[in-house]
């Protein structure tokens, strides 16, 4: 490579860098504004999200109502509104609990080994190997409905995920020179492992848990989809569209305007994350271009 | 050889005991059984003395360590037991299910590959294009809806709308079987065609392709004789994780299109209380999950000599 290609490409560098900190500020301002929205879902929504009005029960989306009316005349737009809250939250709560229970584990097995580390690889390996709806249906069956038990039910069979990430990272890392040097001057071994080990692999667990937001959140509502999430006449994007099935011959906007919901965040999360991933990847820039024909 | 695929068939034992167990302790701290469940649903309030009596026929009054080792007794010598709920035989009712479910597996996973193969080779040899663009979008909003959206959407349009398939399966038929196919095979697709792409992309990028087009070989011919079969085992483990879920049945789109499988049995033995089916369905699990795996090594190390040559993998 000569002096010539190699400036060309430490400017498309410089170029792609930037084009991912725009991304990531785009990408970050619309998920906050998703939050916001959240927050104050019942602020914003245009009419009382539960008021029954059975004169208007299931109209099609008008001028009035965006996204039509259920069966007992409910704004739809309002419900998915409110709906959100639930989605959305109950999601961004079930990551972080398996997000950081998960990476303490594999951070301790890997560190540690032995014994512990054999029984929670174990446990992890039967984790991964069912299908993870299936097991958190039994979870969440032996729980009793409800939208906190279906966020644990889902933590119960996700933290594996993490552990092994974690796990994995913490091996690569631990043998390291400066790891060595830090132990030789005395440093405990809880100060290495969140002073010197956390910090570094902290990357790789962030951007999974941001990648993981949407894939929770279709998990949630799959699980209300169910029954086994929110109980109506909670507002929820799954057990909304899961109570208005039997009406996807007649009414479809019932049944499809929850999934928009769903649909837009998980694609919101997902570029978000996707972004995240591309900021924190320092090879991002230098992937080599293949040149074609 | 054959003492490693002994060994790992061997691993089948501890996982089938952990499981079994664990499944067998997680139903019972449900506190309800199969019994209350029952009469829940019946909506027929029964006596406490009829409770006791069905309990104790079904064993269920007996302490949770009793009825564990019970289970396995039978378990071993081939007898899965009947089912708490409907009185037939575990295992019959079980193999009943089977086809359903592999027939869906073998057709969404083959419509998948239809589908994915080309248009992740074709994203990679078009990087940075329109095409490539394209796919990648085609394949970000495929992995952004959730099962039952897509589910949904596809009874409405092609069920509903433009009728050509039964809204719900009219029994085992590949005009029942299209829907639920397609709507699993959309999500895995865009899984696929994501991790096909970054697979041909990575083995483009190699110094041996560069080399082999400066002598004059054709892309084509680099593209399927090298290329392609490097990239085999990315894409065999990609099947090999969803073929375990698959053929651990798909609760929600099963469910949804009534098709009549091993996960909406799964479905409602867990609704049910029904232990002696969720124990057939656990083992089942468990079986799969340790053949897919022994499978998937033993094709690494067919088509990939690298393998074979570093011994085995830990």
């Amino acid at each position: 490579m000569n002096s010539h290609t190699e400036k060309i490409g430490a400017r498309r560098q410089r170029i792609r860098a930037d084009h991912t900190r725009i991304r990531l500020i785009l990408f970050l301002s619309l998920v906050i504004a998703l939050l916001l929205a959240a927050v104050f879902a019942e602020w914003i929504c245009p009419y009382d999200p539960n008021g029954q009005d059975l004169s208007i029960a299931l109209q099609p989306p008008s001028p009035d109502h965006p996204f039509g009316t259920d069966r007992y005349g409910r704004d739809m737009l309002s419900r998915v509104i409110v709906g959100g809250q639930t989605s959305i939250f109950s999601a961004l709560i079930l990551v972080g609990i398996i997000a950081v229970g998960g990476t303490l584990l594999g951070l301790l097995c890997g560190y540690f080994g032995g014994a512990l580390d054999a029984v929670i690889m174990r446990v992890s390996d039967i984790c991964l190997a069912f299908p993870g709806l299936v097991f958190a249906m039994a979870v969440a069956a032996v729980l009793q409905g409800g939208i906190q038990n279906a966020v644990i039910a889902l933590a119960a069979v996700s933290w594996p995920k993490y552990a092994r990430l974690a796990r994995s990272q913490t091996l690569t890392v631990k043998n390291l020179t400066y790891i060595q040097a830090a132990k030789l001057s005395g440093t405990s071994s809880l100060g290495i492992l969140f002073r010197h080990i956390l910090p570094n692999i902290a990357g790789p667990v962030l951007v999974t848990a941001m990648l993981d937001i949407g894939t929770m959140m279709m998990e949630i509502a799959a699980l209300s989809f169910l029954g086994l999430g929110a109980q109506p006449p909670t507002a929820e994007w799954g057990s909304m569209m899961s109570s208005g099935r039997s009406m996807l011959q007649t009414y479809p906007w019932v049944v499809l305007t929850p999934g928009l919901g769903i649909f837009a965040s998980v694609v919101l999360f997902n570029l978000l994350g996707d972004t995240v991933r591309d900021y924190l990847d320092p090879r991002n820039g230098q992937r080599k271009r293949r040149r074609t024909k | 050889m054959k003492k490693y695929v002994i060994r790992r068939l061997l691993l089948l034992i501890p996982i089938l005991l952990g499981i079994t167990f664990l499944s067998f302790a997680l139903m019972r701290i449900a506190g309800s059984d199969a019994v209350l469940q029952q009469s829940e649903v019946s909506g027929v309030a029964l006596s406490p003395e009829v409770i006791a009596a069905r309990r104790a026929e079904l064993g269920l009054d007996q302490p949770f360590l009793a009825q564990y080792f019970r289970w396995l007794g039978g378990f071993l010598t081939g007898d899965l037991g009947t089912s708490y709920i409907s009185g037939s035989d575990v295992f019959s009712v079980f193999v009943s299910k089977l086809p359903a479910t592999l027939l869906l597996t073998v057709l969404s996973m083959g419509l998948t590959v239809v589908i994915s193969l080309p248009l992740g080779i074709l994203a990679a040899v078009r990087q940075n294009r329109f095409t490539d663009y394209l796919i990648r979008v085609c394949s970000f909003i495929g992995s952004s809806l959730p099962n039952f959206f897509v589910a949904l959407v596809l009874m409405y349009l092609l069920a509903i709308y433009i009728p050509v398939f039964p809204v719900i399966s009219e029994g085992l038929s590949l005009r029942s079987a299209a829907l639920p196919a397609l709507t699993l095979a959309i999500a895995m697709s865009a899984k696929y065609m994501r991790q096909i792409r970054a697979a041909v992309l990575e083995e483009l990028g190699k110094d041996y392709v560069t080399g082999a087009r400066a002598r004059g070989v054709p892309f084509s011919v680099i593209l399927r004789k090298y290329v392609l079969r490097s990239c085999l085992s990315a894409i065999l483990t990609l099947m090999a994780l969803s073929l375990g879920s698959l053929l651990g049945g798909t609760a929600i789109v099963e469910s949804i299109f009534m098709w009549d499988g091993v996960g909406k049995l799964a479905v409602d033995a867990i609704n049910m209380r029904d232990y002696p089916v969720i124990q057939a369905y656990v083992v089942w699990m468990a079986v799969i999950y340790v053949a897919v795996n022994l499978i998937t090594d033993l094709c690494y190390r067919a088509l990939d000599p690298r393998v074979r040559l570093g011994g085995e993998k830990a």
